[in-house]
């Protein structure tokens, strides 16, 4: 468990944080630039001091401002990797990889240099000088020298921010099997909803020095501060959801959605394993009766539970399916004409082509539950 | 090639610069580190006090260090009668009076290497669990080198030609406090010394300019290796 409630002053900014999260897990600090997720990540590493509160990670007492403990960021064993990867200049890409994790105390090591480096895929770096490195490489090393040192919590700050678009596969699918592989708590402090959605377990929602909010990926993706974050079109329903089982024919994977399923196509997935799913509400077509004709794969029966507007000509309604919500983007005028209104039994459709799911490990679900 | 004067002259010279570069190393890259890191009330005044030696004459220094450090000194004639130890009028005094003209040298090379470090690199060498002497040692230092390493073979080639703070403090004497630009000026004085004032100049021009070429040229290879 991170358990954080603090409050900290800034010149004229203010932050106050109260929020407590399982571990282990990826906890994402979500939020626009300015909401204050630095700040915060640096109160939790020590590197700012707050004016009162208190963290807490694992029953273990960082900051306290009661009782006057103030763990010194040394000691607090908490892995950071920051936005401009802060390599030592002086120093190959070997050697900044060694500086943590000589000074872990051995008792505690659990990451493995040698695995470490495979894992993230620095063999063929070891020798460079940092300035020889790209962007993506440098949060790659950055990642492995922060692990190395062994901490109790990682914490990363816009680990993307500096790393241009094309180039974040070379980072995140190496951020995935970290999580995966090592039952270390993250905190992943990013404002692209995209990242978060793929590596979270927990979603922190922060604006203007406060949290507003948080719960797990699908329990916050119908909230309305966490829709007026991410923008119109990336707006949906987050699932996790299990793989039921692949029709060879078809090639489509089922997954299970309350007492219904949903088919679409998934490459690499087998039966039993997780996935997450953001079924986007611009994606989601609402009907009165059951289709019939239609190519849709998906049509999961349900009952409207909210009518929410969202511009001048567009509402925003949700389907209660049975256990699960979905969101569907409707028009005011087909609101009219169908006659919605809440309680109203209706059959979300779904196009399989336009599902993306990906897979979620089945070992960092468990631990969060 | 030299006259044993000369060769005397030349040698004293490189001892005091040597002497001079060894003493303030410490003393500079503390007070450069006091004067970026450290938030002290009295640190504006550190940094003009450390900066005087630029713009006093040599002369004025060498009589402050007389007045503080001679004999009859409070420092001097303390150092005298407690430990029979004495600076004016040595080979210890004349490098003691140079190590404080070139110490604004040292100071602002230091300081201008130690600026140039993103203090980023500390802060997550301390997420690393790097100790604050253990920071300075692995991280600050190393990248501190190049200023170092520039400071002092520039305060050791100054080092070589002082004359003023060590002629009033150290006065002239052959083998003992007589350095290059001394004895240059002593033979300048002395009828028929023309040709030797003019080797001994040439002698400095030399050392001097070999001294700075080197200077550039450790900063540019240590540079290089940084990354910088």
């Amino acid at each position: 468990m991170l358990d954080v409630d603090l409050t900290l002053r800034r010149g004229t900014f203010q932050l106050t944080a109260r929020f407590a999260c399982p571990t282990p897990g990826v906890i994402a600090l979500f939020g626009a630039s300015g909401a204050g997720k630095s700040t915060l990540a640096n109160a939790i590493a020590g590197l700012l001091r707050p004016a009162a509160g208190h963290v807490r990670l694992d029953e273990r007492v960082l900051f306290d401002g009661l009782t006057g403990i103030d763990v010194p960021v040394e000691r607090r064993r908490i892995g950071y990797v920051f936005q401009d990867a802060r390599l030592f200049p002086h120093l190959d890409v070997s050697a900044n990889l060694d500086y943590g994790a000589r000074r872990a105390p051995p008792e505690e090591r659990y990451a493995d240099r040698e695995e470490i480096v495979v894992l993230l895929g620095l063999s063929a770096l070891l020798g460079r000088r940092v300035n020889q490195l790209s962007g993506g490489e440098r949060q790659r090393v950055a990642l492995g020298r922060a692990l190395l040192a062994q901490p109790r919590l990682l914490l990363l700050d816009e680990p993307l921010a500096s790393v241009d678009s094309a180039r974040r596969e070379e980072v995140l699918p190496y951020l995935e099997t970290l999580r995966d592989r090592y039952a270390i708590p993250m905190l992943y402090v990013s404002h692209q909803y995209d990242e978060v959605l793929r590596l979270a377990s927990q979603i922190v929602l922060l604006a203007d020095g406060c949290v507003l909010a948080s719960g797990t990926p699908a329990e916050l993706s119908g909230d309305d501060r966490l829709r007026a974050l991410i923008g119109t079109e990336a707006v949906g329903a987050v699932l996790d959801v299990e793989v039921v089982d692949l029709d060879p024919h078809t090639g489509l994977v089922r997954v299970a959605l309350g007492s219904g399923t949903l088919r679409f196509a998934l490459p690499g997935a087998r039966p039993g394993g997780r996935v997450r799913l953001n079924v986007l509400a611009r994606d989601v077509i609402l009907a009165t009766s059951a289709p019939h004709g239609l190519s849709v794969r998906n049509a999961l029966a349900g009952t409207l539970t909210e009518l929410t507007d969202e511009g001048p000509d567009s509402v925003l309604a949700s389907i209660a399916v049975d256990g699960a919500r979905l969101l569907a983007r409707i028009t005011r005028a087909a609101v009219v004409e169908l006659g919605l209104a809440t309680g109203t039994p209706v059959w979300a459709l779904v196009k399989a082509a336009s599902l993306r799911g990906h897979a979620f490990s089945r070992g960092d679900q468990r631990a969060v539950r | 090639m030299l006259t044993p004067a000369e060769s005397e002259a030349l040698l004293l010279s490189l001892r005091v610069a040597t002497e001079s570069v060894a003493f303030n190393l410490p003393l500079a890259t503390l007070i450069a580190w006091l004067l970026v890191r450290a938030r002290f009330a009295g640190r504006t005044v550190l940094d003009a006090f450390v900066h005087l030696p630029l713009v006093l004459p040599p002369v004025v220094v060498g009589y402050l260090l007389l007045l503080l450090l001679g004999v009859h000194g409070p420092i001097g004639g303390w150092l005298y009668a407690a430990f029979g130890l004495r600076l004016a009028f040595t080979t210890t005094g004349a490098a003691l009076a140079t190590a404080v003209m070139s110490l604004p040298l040292m100071v602002r090379a230091i300081r201008l290497s130690l600026e140039s470090i993103p203090a980023g690199l500390e802060d997550a060498a301390r997420t690393l669990g790097a100790h604050a002497v253990d920071r300075f040692i692995s991280i600050t230092l190393p990248l501190m080198a190049p200023g170092i390493l520039a400071g002092a073979v520039t305060a050791f080639a100054a080092g070589l030609g002082e004359f003023g703070a060590v002629i009033t403090f150290a006065s002239n004497i052959p083998g003992e406090t007589q350095t290059l630009p001394l004895a240059l000026y002593t033979a300048l004085q002395s009828p028929g010394g023309d040709l030797p004032a003019a080797r001994l100049a040439a002698l400095s021009f030399g050392l001097g300019l070999a001294g700075l070429v080197v200077a550039e040229m450790i900063a540019r290879r240590l540079r290089a290796r940084l990354g910088q």
